[in-house]
């Protein structure tokens, strides 16, 4: 039945179409892009803002093209004038209950509402009544609710619940005062919200943003008391090329390097170089789990929003979470200490801060249990998103700037720290090495096809002296409920487990460039050109493996003496504890 | 009263175990809220919690169901809840005066409780009643063809017979 062809007319011409889609599915696939706002390929379908109705000829109603089904013969108008004339009476009353701030609002030009609003030719408005009006929620440290901002299309409510299993929102109350807010209508600060920010990816106006410390940083990079360190994530390089213009994909190490420098930042370095040691200290812990017979299956722990829902969701399989901090962590407590000591300052008067691609991170870096004796590894953390607009507002040319490298200790980094921002990547960046580690030998075949892609769940196995392995990647945190719902069945299924919050990993994480006007927010195309970027970086290295990493070498010969030494356990682990509130995982629950 | 707050539970619970047997036990949530807000008068957050736990269902979905419907309170009533009818017929045969008296004898408005927990105040659109309008209801109670003297002697009435049984209950 699905695969049978059927003939529709749309605007009166005649199309042969596969059966079994809906009016908007089969229209796309023929080049009619009808106007949407609450759809999503990816979530289920909510027929909630009915921007995409057409008429259908027979039909006494305009449909919603998002939840119609198309029939053999069914004639479809997508363009008639009173069906534009419809179309844009929604989208201004949509705009009547909506803040007449576009000017000041951080998603101005980059607002689906507002380009809607301009592709139905709306000029001004007419309609004039009540708006709703509610204090914004700044109690967490990675994401801002505004529900001023918010039109209900539930997109956030759906992913949150759909694709992250997560489930802190909710539309609460009716009519006019419906609003999107976490149970009980307590704040996202305790409330059981990861902070991975997908709400924010998938938002059409800025309801939901992250919560900014550009203000700080810049008044901070102007303080010359203090030495400004900076790092920045893999998955930062691959996508930030996007928010100036670049084609998806476009790798900007480099660039970003010059860029952060002009900023006023006096030493760039690279989170890759803390992959890179996380791979040491994860790698060498998991062979001593596997040789002492410890807690397997292992799992991994850089993924901030994967640490929180871990603590509130699956508190019972904390004693399986690798120790290891995350690699932005790890690289907050090297600066704070390697390096303080070795620029001869005290801890207290370098600035550490971090680019990340990820609003978790903000979250990650003020958690309690991360800090060197009395302050803080990472002082502020700005995503993607923030530090691109803070090199447009300090007038650095970001499109025609001239590449630099990355300064040194802390700046040289193998591959294996390179694909870490992709789901699967730690996995292999961690095989490349336990592998020479347990065996003695080194891996030839170091890139391992059956660990990428973005399948769901992906299994895989690798021969150790003739011990056989077997590892697992979920990506997105429902996905990894349902891992972990597997490790609860058959608790030896697996050794090793890669798990990160956001779909894709870190290269769809809730910090990055939002989605252009050509493409949608968790678009698979863009988050595979932004991993074939990471691959490229990977397989351009010479040295494509963690532990050959040179400085990597001479900072345990230097300073912390051998993966898991005393001292790397006091700057470099960490351990996790059961969280309120305590999440609930519905009975049944479908990955979509 | 420990005792009686015991045996509520238990009747939730059991409640809650023969949904839990049936095909899609979520799918019962209204109807659990309704037994819920059978025993204890209202919806709290501890209730809506335990019910999240023990059928699986997120907090947040059960807050979505519960602020959608009016029927669902969510805050504590008092012991009498007196609806108010402002339909056609009462409002016609002056309504908004009984109103103006209530929120004065309770000193409370439309959807608020008085702080002693006696009398909660609502408003109706119909009680079938219209033949007697005005009218208001308490509890399950009708009070027709009545003026503003009328309801102070009304509540007057109620707020004796309670004064006693709390000197009872002093008394034992």
């Amino acid at each position: 039945m699905k695969d049978e062809k059927i003939k529709i007319y749309i605007n009166d011409k005649p199309y042969i179409v596969k059966s079994g889609q809906t009016i908007m599915q089969a229209a796309d696939s023929i080049g009619f892009h009808i106007p949407r706002l609450c759809y999503h390929p990816k979530l289920s379908v909510e027929g909630a803002c009915r921007v995409c109705i057409v008429q259908v000829q027979g039909m006494n109603n305009y449909v919603a093209s998002c939840a119609f089904p198309i029939q053999d013969g069914m004639k479809i108008y997508t363009n008639t004038p009173e069906l534009r004339q419809a179309r844009r009476d929604i989208v201004e009353l949509l705009l009547d209950n909506h803040p007449e701030d576009c000017h000041t609002c951080e998603r101005n030009s980059n607002c689906e509402l507002q380009r809607l609003a301009m592709s139905m030719g709306i000029k001004k408005r007419h309609f004039v009544g009540e708006k709703k009006h509610y204090n914004r929620d700044l109690s967490s440290p990675s994401i801002v609710r505004d529900p001023d901002k918010c039109i209900l299309c539930g997109r956030c409510v759906r992913i949150c619940s759909e694709i992250q299993n997560v489930h802190t929102l909710t539309q609460a109350y009716r009519g006019f005062k419906t609003v999107v807010i976490p149970a009980f209508d307590e704040d996202l600060a305790e409330s059981v919200c990861s902070t991975c920010g997908q709400c924010i990816n998938v938002c059409p106006t800025a309801a939901f943003i992250e919560k900014s410390y550009t203000q700080e940083l810049f008044e901070k990079l102007n303080d010359n008391s203090i030495v400004k360190v900076v790092q920045f994530a893999p998955s930062v390089r691959a996508a930030i090329g996007e928010a100036f213009g670049f084609e998806p994909g476009t790798q900007k190490e480099n660039e970003l390097v010059a860029a952060l420098r002009k900023l006023g930042f006096d030493y760039v370095f690279d989170t890759q170089f803390g992959a890179d040691l996380t791979i040491m200290e994860e790698a060498s812990e998991f062979l001593e789990r596997l040789q002492n017979k410890q807690k397997l299956p292992m799992i991994t722990s850089c993924s901030s929003a994967w640490m929180k829902y871990l603590e509130q969701f699956h508190s019972d399989l904390i004693e399986n979470i690798s120790t290891c901090k995350s690699p932005m962590s790890m690289m907050g407590a090297l600066i704070k200490t390697y390096f303080a000591d070795k620029i001869k300052r005290d801890k207290k008067e370098i600035l550490s801060v971090a680019v990340m691609c990820c609003t978790a991170k903000k979250y990650e870096a003020a958690r309690p249990e991360l800090m060197i004796d009395d302050v803080r590894g990472v002082d502020i953390v700005v995503t993607t998103r923030e530090i691109a607009w803070m090199i447009k507002s300090a007038g650095i040319d970001f499109v025609n700037i001239k590449g630099e490298g990355f300064d040194n200790p802390l700046g040289l980094s193998s591959g294996g720290g390179a694909i870490f921002g992709v789901t699967g990547g730690v996995m292999e960046a961690a095989i490349r090495t336990a592998y020479e580690l347990y065996t003695g030998e080194t891996l030839i075949e170091i890139e391992l096809e059956e660990l990428r892609g973005f399948n769901n769940i992906r299994e895989g196995k690798i021969m150790m002296e003739g011990k056989e392995i077997r590892v697992a990647i979920a990506h997105g945190l429902g996905n990894a409920s349902k891992l972990l719902e597997i490790v609860r069945k058959e608790p030896d299924r697996y050794h090793f487990i890669e798990i990160m919050g956001c779909p894709g990993g870190c290269i769809g994480g809730g910090g990055q460039p939002y989605a252009g006007s050509s493409s949608i927010p968790l678009d698979e195309n863009v988050l595979k050109k932004r991993a074939e970027a990471l691959y490229g970086l990977d397989r351009n290295k010479t040295i494509r493996r963690c532990h050959e990493n040179p400085n990597i070498q001479k900072l345990y010969k230097e300073f912390l003496g051998r993966p898991l030494s005393s001292l790397s356990h006091k700057l470099l682990h960490t351990h996790y504890s059961a969280k309120k509130p305590e999440g609930i995982l519905p009975a049944e629950f479908k990955v979509r | 009263m420990e005792k009686e707050l015991d045996k509520r539970e238990e009747e939730l619970i059991k409640y809650m175990d023969e949904k839990k047997k049936l095909e899609y036990p979520e799918s019962y949530l209204i109807a659990i809220l309704h037994k819920a807000q059978e025993l204890y008068g209202y919806l709290s957050k501890e209730i809506m919690l335990k019910i999240a736990y023990y059928m699986k269902i997120p907090t947040s979905h059960i807050w979505g169901v519960a602020t959608f419907y009016h029927y669902f309170k969510l805050k504590p009533i008092g012991k009498y809840v007196i609806s108010i009818c402002l339909g056609t017929a009462c409002y016609v045969k002056g309504a908004q005066l009984i109103l103006d008296k209530l929120k004065e004898e309770l000193k409370i408005n439309i959807g608020e409780t008085t702080e002693d927990m006696l009398f909660t105040l609502q408003e109706a659109r119909c009680l079938g009643a219209c033949g007697l309008a005005p009218v208001i209801m308490i509890n399950e109670k009708i009070y027709g063809d009545l003026t503003p003297e009328k309801i102070s002697e009304i509540i007057k009435e109620i707020r004796k017979k309670e004064k006693k049984l709390q000197s009872n209950v002093a008394k034992n």
